[in-house]
Order: structure tokens, then sequence, then C-alpha cells
């Protein structure tokens, strides 16, 4: 039987508009689930990169990085390595504090997941916490009992530790026809 | 360097890009937000043929590209007429056809306001095409078309849409026709890697039972000289898809024909008992391997696809080759012959003609009613070798697949993926304006011909004489042959009446019709009609009751096969 796990993917594409329905139909339509995605510019203003994390079995992953890459206008994909690779996700929690004893654990709390509180109202806390998926996870069940009133997640994004990077590589930057 | 920039609008821009493609003929209906395009069109030297449908002008593109090798082109306006050829778009794509369409949209300004005959249709068609595009601004128009001719027509070829705003078309800009494009996440490998070359040298080398199954690749890669060699040189039997119909002849003696649900029962044996084969092209689709871990338990595969997407797509295989088939199977011949001597026999060989002998189709003639089967043998015997046979789809284009013997690429045109009912016929015509010299006949069924019959009068208009051969059983008949199997005979919605005469009806569009009696009939109607001048409708009536057979029902393997009703 094929183990199923998480997988992250890291794809530079062209930073056009309509890309990101483009890769997002792929997987609705070949029946890949996408855990978290998560799109932003890179240091080169015409390429975005998309960090996925996606649940399935070696096929699948490997079926997914094929009809990535048959996409015209994904540059460059690759599977990120759990080992090698730093993973992070950033969380907002606006988190119930009906009293100043809750509010003080809370925040003792968020000083011990080292994050920040960004904003304080006179019932309310929101917590802002970065790290990987399960350190969120983990916060977000301690303070279950305050009362959550928001979580928003940005998904997790990804680079590979050292000096290995995702390139669109020399031959493939200039085919011009 | 001197840029000779000139001031044209978008319009003319495309006309004038086209022309550059080399672009003879387009197919098409105008519509308000191409009126200026079809304005530049207008005397511009492109011939532009008015289908009566704007899926037909899809689908003519796509049977002109299928005969030619040369990108079809059409144009529809927005809004409903490019809803309409989403079903030719999605055809040309299950079957990897070079089709380029371009659509009209509303003015820029207007996009996202649901603005009258405005459809998303970059939306629509996204995982239908291998690449659309709207076009922004008109001075992009001249590098669009040389991207959309070059993606459109490598590779693993695909239906390209761009979609063109009105005022876009409108827009004067000084048009560059020299500028270049990058393309950085598109770069097709056609040359096979030396390791897995020589991997499948050794395999075939060692193999006692190897069969090729030549797909469509094998056709459009233009390969089927060196699939022949490579086979005769080892005298491996070759089997088909059925977008392979047609790469090798099929009278050869090494050829086995098409294998699949509906395959020849050959075929559908000898390739279970295989030891290694080597897949050329294809994609393993669920209607050719049936049950896929029955289709060649003990063989070895070898695939080669020029698209790594359909490696272990479906098929798990034993040595992947992502490449050009033609110069994979050159390189793996000149291997092989340095190796080995030419065959001359072998078991293997003996046990094909064995198998051969035993199981061909025998012609069961009960003598009340005109076999299908009969027709489409004489159909053969009367045209010349490079004659274009298309289908439709159901009953009759498993009996085409069956009984006509093709024996050139590219003279075999039918909806095999997506399984299009109307398709043929459009097709057919496309196919006539690639080739007006060779013979076209749509082989078709009642159920599909009515689907894009209206485009007789394309054919009447536009002077495209092609001859439609309709195997009549008054049925939709494959979903009969179902309900026959596998519904106890409940014919749910699946009976059509003798509606409507189809001799009345092509006279009404101005093309011939003939009803025919018998075979004999038929041989002196068809020698008659392929001197014509216009489109003939030959209206054969067949028995409600007659099946495809073998069968491979749903779920099952190839050893499964039904071979007679019983």
């Amino acid at each position: 039987m094929s183990v199923k796990q998480t997988y992250v993917i890291g794809a530079l594409v062209e930073n056009k508009p309509g890309v990101l329905y483009e890769v997002s139909n792929m997987f609705r339509r070949r029946g890949f689930n996408i855990e978290s995605i998560s799109v932003g510019v890179t240091e080169q203003k015409d390429l975005s990169r998309m960090t996925i994390t996606v649940n399935g079995d070696e096929r699948t992953i490997e079926q997914v990085i094929k009809q990535l890459n048959k996409i015209i206008n994904v540059v460059k994909v690759s599977i990120l390595n759990p080992k090698t690779t730093v993973v992070r996700e950033m969380a907002l929690i606006k988190v119930h504090t009906t009293d100043s004893k809750a509010r003080s654990d809370v925040i003792q709390y968020v000083d011990v997941f080292r994050g920040h509180i960004v904003d304080v109202s006179s019932d309310s806390l929101i917590a802002e916490i970065t790290g990987d998926s399960e350190k969120i996870d983990a916060f977000i069940e301690l303070v279950t009992s305050f009362g959550i009133k928001e979580v928003a997640r940005t998904g997790i994004t990804a680079l590979s530790r050292g000096a290995k990077v995702i390139k669109s590589s020399q031959e493939l930057v200039k085919e011009a026809i | 360097m001197i840029i000779n920039l000139v001031e044209i609008s978008g319009a003319q821009a495309l006309i004038e890009s086209l022309k550059r493609e080399k672009v003879k003929e387009i197919f098409g209906i105008p519509g308000g937000s191409v009126l200026p395009l079809y304005d530049a069109l207008y005397k511009s030297g492109i011939r532009h043929i008015l289908a009566h449908h704007e899926q037909c002008a899809a689908h003519m593109a796509d049977g002109y590209a299928r005969a030619s090798g040369f990108p079809g082109t059409c144009i529809a306006t927005s809004g409903p007429g490019a809803t309409n050829i989403v079903t030719g778009i999605a055809t040309a794509y299950m079957d990897s056809s070079p089709i380029i369409a371009f659509t009209g949209q509303v003015v820029r300004a207007m996009i996202g306001k649901d603005g009258f005959q405005e459809a998303d249709i970059i939306g629509i068609t996204t995982p239908i095409t291998k690449y659309n595009v709207q076009v922004k601004d008109a001075l992009e128009i001249p590098t669009t078309v040389k991207k959309a001719f070059y993606i459109a027509s490598t590779g693993r070829p695909g239906p390209v849409l761009v979609d063109l705003p009105k005022d876009v078309q409108t827009e004067s800009a000084e048009m560059d026709f020299s500028s270049t494009f990058e393309l950085r996440g598109y770069k097709p490998n056609t040359d096979p890697h030396p390791i897995q070359v020589k991997r499948a040298v050794e395999l075939l080398l060692m193999a006692e039972r190897p069969i090729m199954l030549a797909g469509g690749g094998v056709i459009i890669s233009n390969s089927s000289q060196e699939a022949l060699k490579l086979a005769e040189l080892l005298l491996m039997p070759i089997a088909t898809s059925l977008m392979g119909k047609g790469s090798i002849p099929e009278t050869h003696p090494l050829s086995l024909g098409m294998v699949g649900m509906h395959g020849k029962a050959e075929a559908n044996k000898l390739i279970t008992e295989s030891d290694v084969l080597l897949a050329v092209g294809l994609r393993f689709s669920d209607r050719t391997t049936c049950r896929l871990d029955q289709f060649c338990p003990d063989a070895k595969i070898i695939h080669i696809d020029i698209d790594s997407a359909e490696i272990g797509k479906n098929a798990k295989v034993d040595l992947p080759i992502v490449a050009d088939a033609k110069k994979t199977l050159t390189q793996i011949y000149e291997q092989i012959v340095q190796k080995t001597i030419k065959r001359e026999k072998s078991t293997w060989f003996d046990r094909i003609q064995q198998v051969k002998n035993q199981l061909q189709n025998k012609n069961h003639n009960n003598g009340v009613s005109i076999k299908p089967s009969d027709i489409i043998t004489e159909l053969r015997r009367s045209l010349p070798n490079n004659a274009i046979v298309t289908t439709e789809v159901g009953q009759h284009q498993m009996w085409a697949a069956l009984y006509f013997q093709a024996l050139e690429p590219r003279t075999f045109i039918t909806s095999g993926g997506l399984g299009t009912m109307g398709f043929g016929f459009p097709a057919a015509l496309g196919a006539k304006v690639a080739k007006p010299d060779v013979p076209v006949v749509d082989i078709a069924g009642d159920g599909s011909f009515i689907m894009t019959e209206q485009d007789l009068a394309t054919s009447t208009l536009e002077k495209i004489p092609i001859t439609v051969v309709i195997l009549n059983n008054s049925m939709l008949g494959m979903v009969a042959q179902w309900q026959r199997f596998f519904y106890d005979r409940r014919y749910s919605a699946s009976e059509l009446k003798n509606v409507p005469d189809f001799i009345k009806l092509a006279e009404a569009y101005g093309a011939h019709g003939v009803r025919v009696e018998s075979c004999e009939d038929f041989s002196r109607a068809i020698k008659n009609v392929l001197k014509s001048e216009i489109t003939t409708v030959i209206d054969v009536p067949i028995s409600p009751e007659e099946n495809v057979l073998p069968m491979v029902p749903a779920g099952m393997g190839l050893k499964d096969m039904m071979v007679d009703s019983e």
C-alpha cells in the first residue's frame, strides 16, 4: 500500500493575472487536494513563487509535479525536502479575554511561543504566531479554552536551506523563437 | 537593424500574423464582437469558410489539422459563439490536435460587467486548452499569434485559444512583426535519454513475445516508417489504439489492428500474452486497456511519450522515455540493427499467424439485412489508399475501426478521447479543405449525423464535396447495445424512429441523397459519388439488432472479451 504524506512544493510561475487560477484549477480537475497555498512576488518582479502543500502518496505527488510543469505559465517546480527546508506559517488569532487574569495568561503563552500581541481591546487581543504549522496548531489548542473569536492563517511558505535554489535555469531563461 | 513598424489596427495585425504563419483557410462564424476582424478578413486573401454552428467551425479546424498536420484555425464571436466552440476545443484537447481558436470579447472596459454576449471564455477553456490568453493590448497581437502557433504545434500538440476584446481589434498601433518571445515554462524535450534508449534496446532484444502498441503520437510525430522498420527488424507485431489507427498499413502481416474494449479479438488476445510492450505515443486510456492490471500482465512496459505527465498517469511503466517518438524509434532501430540480423521467423510470429487465423472476424452474413462490416469492407475496396475516412461516435465508429483497413497515416480521423458525436461530418469538411484532391468519407450513424447535419449548408455553399455514409439503424445504436446486454432490452430513449428522412434532408441543403437496399447498391452508389462535385449522403438501412463485437464489458479485462452475443 502506498503511504500518504504531506509534501511541500515550491513553484516559480509567471507573475501574470490568471496563473493562480490555472494552477488551482488543475488541482481541482485532476482531483488533487491542496492543503494550503501561498503566493507572493520574488526577487524577480516578473516571477511569483507559490508554496503549495499537498497530501498524497508518492505516485500522486509525481503526477502533481508533472501536471504543474505542463502548465505553460509555470516556470519551475520542485518538491522541498522537509529535512533541509525552512518552513514557516504565520497566524493571527483573536482570543476572547474577559478579565485581566485571562489577558495576562494569554500574554504569557504568546511569550512562550515567541509571538507578538498586535492588538488589544477591552475583551479581546490578537496574537501573531509564526512557526511551522504544528506550532501554530499547538498555540491554538492552548488558547481554545479562553474562546477564539477569529483565526487567519497564511498557509505555509518555504525555502531550501543553504545555497540550493529553485531558479529557472540558464537555458530556460532565454528561449527566443 | 531596421525594424519596420507599421501602424495598423489590431484586426489587420491579426490577419497579417496569420499570413505569416502561412494560414490559407480559416473556419468561423461572424458576430458582433468579431466584426472588425471579419472586416480585415474581407478580401484579405485568406479563404474564410462559413460554418453554420461554431462547434462545427472548431471540428473543421480539427479535421483540417489532423488531415494535414498543420494547425487548423477558427473564429467565433464572444459569448454564445465562444461557448459553442467549447466541445470542439475539448475534442481537440483530448486527441492532441493543434487548433487555434480566436474568440471575440466585449470591449476591455466592459469585461467583468456581464455585458451583452460576454462569457469568461478564458476561465471556461482553461482546463481544455494547452494554452489560452486574452490580448489586452493590440501591440501584443503579433507575438501572441506566434506563441499560439508555436505552442499548439510543438511538443504534444493541442488547442490554443486567443481571446480578442473588440476594442483591441480596432485599436491602431505600430506593429512589430519581427519581435520574438520567450517561454520560460515551456521547453518540450525531444531527445531521448541515451541510457533509456540502451535499456529499451536490451529489453527488446531479450523479448520473446514483444508487441508494439502504436498510439496517435506515432501519427503526430510522423514516425510510421520508423515504427514499421523496427517492427520488421524484430518481427514484432503492431497493435494500435483507436488514435493510432493508420499509423501502419493494416494489411501488413505484422499488423494486429486496434486493441481495446472493441478491439480486434486477435489483438486483444495477443497483447495479454506479450512479454515486452513497446508503447509509443499513447496514454493508456481506459478504452484501450480495459482493466489495466489484466492488460499485459506479464509484460515489461516501455513507454515513449513526449508528454512526461503521461508517464505513470494510468499504467505503471517499467521504462519511460520522454522524447519525440521519431527520434527515439530511430535510435532504438540503429542500435538494434548493429546487434542483430533481421528476423525471418520466430515462434512468436507463428503464434500470431495461428491466433489470427483462428480469431479473425468471420463474415456471418445471414442474408436478411445489410451487414455494416460488408459496407465498410466494400467502402475500403472502392476508395484509393490515400482517401480519408472520418467517423462520428458510436457503433458505426467501432465497426469502422474494426473493418476499415487504414493504409496511410492521417487517413482515419475520429474523436477518440472525448467521443464527440457530430464530430465526423465537420471534421470531414475540414479534412477536404486541407486535402481537396483526396476523397473524404464520413462514416456516420444516424444519431450522430443529426447532431451537426446543419453544416450540409457549409458543404453546399463553400463547395466542399464529401460523402456521408449513414449506417442507419434508427437507434442510438451503442446506447441500445448496452441496453440490450446490460439493461434487459429496456430501450430507454434510444429509439430514433426513422426521423428524419435523410434523403429529403440532404436535398433540402442542396446535397444529393441516395438510399441503398443492398451491398451491390452501395457499391454502385459509392463509385458514382466519389466523382461528384456536391456532397452525397448515402443512407444505408441496417438492422437495429446489430452489435459491435468483440466487446470487453466495462470493468473487465481483455481476456473477458465477448466474441459473440450468445
